[in-house]
């Protein structure tokens, strides 16, 4: 909040505008209740369907993360992992690895929970919206890390294959208030379609880790 | 001269539509690249069809519409009954008659209702055109906003209202919630990152991007063939945010709007623009 004013301020006095810089100053602006903000929050779904209107309605670990604007640590970040580590569902039978090509499918599929998709639409993990992946896939986006030749650069590793499960099932289990979507404890996908991702990301024919 | 203005806009339209379906088999680089050259092409009041809003909103301000059978030309804006020049620059604001902050689109729902007295449930179900569906908001709004170009961005936070609004907006932005736990911070809080090939304007400090956005909109989207408002972009990103879809011209759009015009402060207002 303070380096939110002192930068707006300095833009505001650049430009010329010094009218208001002492009205949007930290001092001046109010404390925000809490129950204000959620009430305000839930004036906008007024006319959405209950099942629709529970999705604005924050879990413990998005209250936290909203609250610290993702900056948790130590002990706080220690409950959060715990919490979200306690809904991971392993496979049960034991095997991480499903179908590299129907998990391309997965990564480049951007449908899914929206307002605007039909009902019974299936779900994609879109991965692309924000990983690069397939050195030869250029649209691509930034917002995570590259994943490209992910499987090979960690030599297959069992071990890393279960840590990628994880991460991709709650990727708050692995880092507190990680930017990632609970993509499995959410029900965005299905163990199924997590399995055909890891094989993107681990199967040595996958193009993830070809040149 | 309207007429004329009409004529090369349809002809710019029909020259973009052809244009966007040669590109569509090429990279969505060469596509940006394409749309920027056709952007930077009818980027001109004589030829944006962004234009036919405006000139659609100025008949519907001046027509007699509702129950009293008078104009929107009594309507005050913020600067004064009737007066348009730079209200735009500084919306959403507190009005003392209303007793509430309100951007543009409540302003003008509130006029409708109390000068007018016009049923706007119609209005608000035409709140985005489609094929064959004018909007009458869209055109209003592409109107107005268009009176406050060459002006700057100026938002309004004498009165404790508007600070507890644009303190409410900040906290929205932040705000963590859907099945995927997105914000608007998520996409839009660093510099420099995109989605898939598309940039991301970064509004978590005040600046040049903040400023760029906001005194771009409303603008003509070539995609969507129609003018668009900030009503409209900020629904399109609840809903890829996951979001559920938000009620038109409710409050929490009202601080949204708020917070990143405070991030804009400065930006010079010059609409209707022309995006992808």
């Amino acid at each position: 909040m303070v380096s939110f004013s002192s930068k707006l301020f300095r833009t505001l006095l650049v430009c010329g505008f010094a009218v208001t810089v002492s009205s949007v100053d930290a001092q001046d602006r109010p404390p925000v209740d809490p129950a204000k903000v959620d009430a305000l929050i839930q004036g906008m779904f007024t006319r959405v369907s209950p099942e629709w209107r529970a999705r604005a309605v924050l879990d413990d670990t998005q209250r936290a993360c909203t609250e610290r604007r993702n900056q948790v640590s130590g002990a706080e970040a220690d409950a959060i992992q715990a919490r979200e580590r306690a809904s991971v569902v392993l496979p049960p039978d034991g095997n991480f690895l499903g179908d590299w090509r129907k998990g391309f499918q997965v990564a480049n599929n951007g449908r899914g929970l929206q307002f605007s998709d039909p009902a019974g639409t299936v779900a994609g993990g879109n991965c692309y919206a924000c990983h690069q992946m397939s050195p030869k896939e250029v649209s691509y986006g930034t917002l995570g890390p590259s994943l490209a030749g992910y499987g090979r650069e960690r030599n297959y590793d069992p071990e890393l294959i279960r840590d990628a499960y994880i991460k991709i099932f709650n990727a708050q289990a692995a880092v507190a208030c990680s930017n990632m979507p609970r993509f499995g404890s959410s029900k965005v996908l299905t163990i199924d379609q997590i399995k055909d991702v890891l094989a993107y990301l681990f199967d040595r024919q996958s193009p993830v880790n070809q040149p | 001269m309207s007429r004329m203005r009409g004529i090369l806009a349809l002809v710019a339209a029909a020259a973009t539509c052809a244009g966007i379906a040669g590109t569509m088999a090429q990279t969505q680089d060469e596509s940006e690249r394409e749309i920027e050259r056709y952007r930077a092409m009818i980027n001109d009041p004589m030829a944006n069809p962004g234009y036919l809003a405006v000139d659609r909103g100025e008949v519907l301000w001046a027509q007699a519409r509702g129950t009293k059978a008078v104009s929107l030309e009594t309507c005050d804006l913020g600067e004064g009954p009737g007066k348009l020049e730079g209200a735009y620059a500084k919306l959403p604001r507190y009005f003392a008659d209303a007793d509430r902050v309100m951007d543009l689109e409540q302003r003008l729902l509130w006029c409708m209702e109390k000068i007018q007295g016009l049923d706007t449930a119609d209005v608000i179900r035409r709140r985005f055109s489609g094929p064959g569906r004018a909007s009458d908001m869209e055109d209003l709004v592409a109107f107005i906003a268009n009176k406050s170009n060459g002006t700057r961005i100026e938002p309004q936070t004498a009165h404790a209202r508007e600070r507890e609004m644009l303190a409410m907006g900040e906290a929205l932005f932040y705000r963590r919630a859907g099945a995927m736990d997105f914000s608007c911070a998520t996409c839009h809080a660093e510099p420099g990152k995109r989605i898939r090939l598309q940039g991301l304007p970064d509004f978590s400090t005040p600046g040049k991007q903040a400023q760029e956005t906001m005194g771009s909109w409303p603008t003509y989207r070539v995609s969507q063939s129609a003018l668009r408002t900030m009503q409209h972009r900020l629904w399109d990103c609840f809903r890829q945010q996951r979001w559920p879809e938000p009620a038109y011209a409710s409050d929490g759009l009202t601080a949204l709007q708020m917070f990143l015009n405070v991030q804009a402060a400065g930006g010079e207002i010059t609409v209707p623009s022309i995006k992808r």
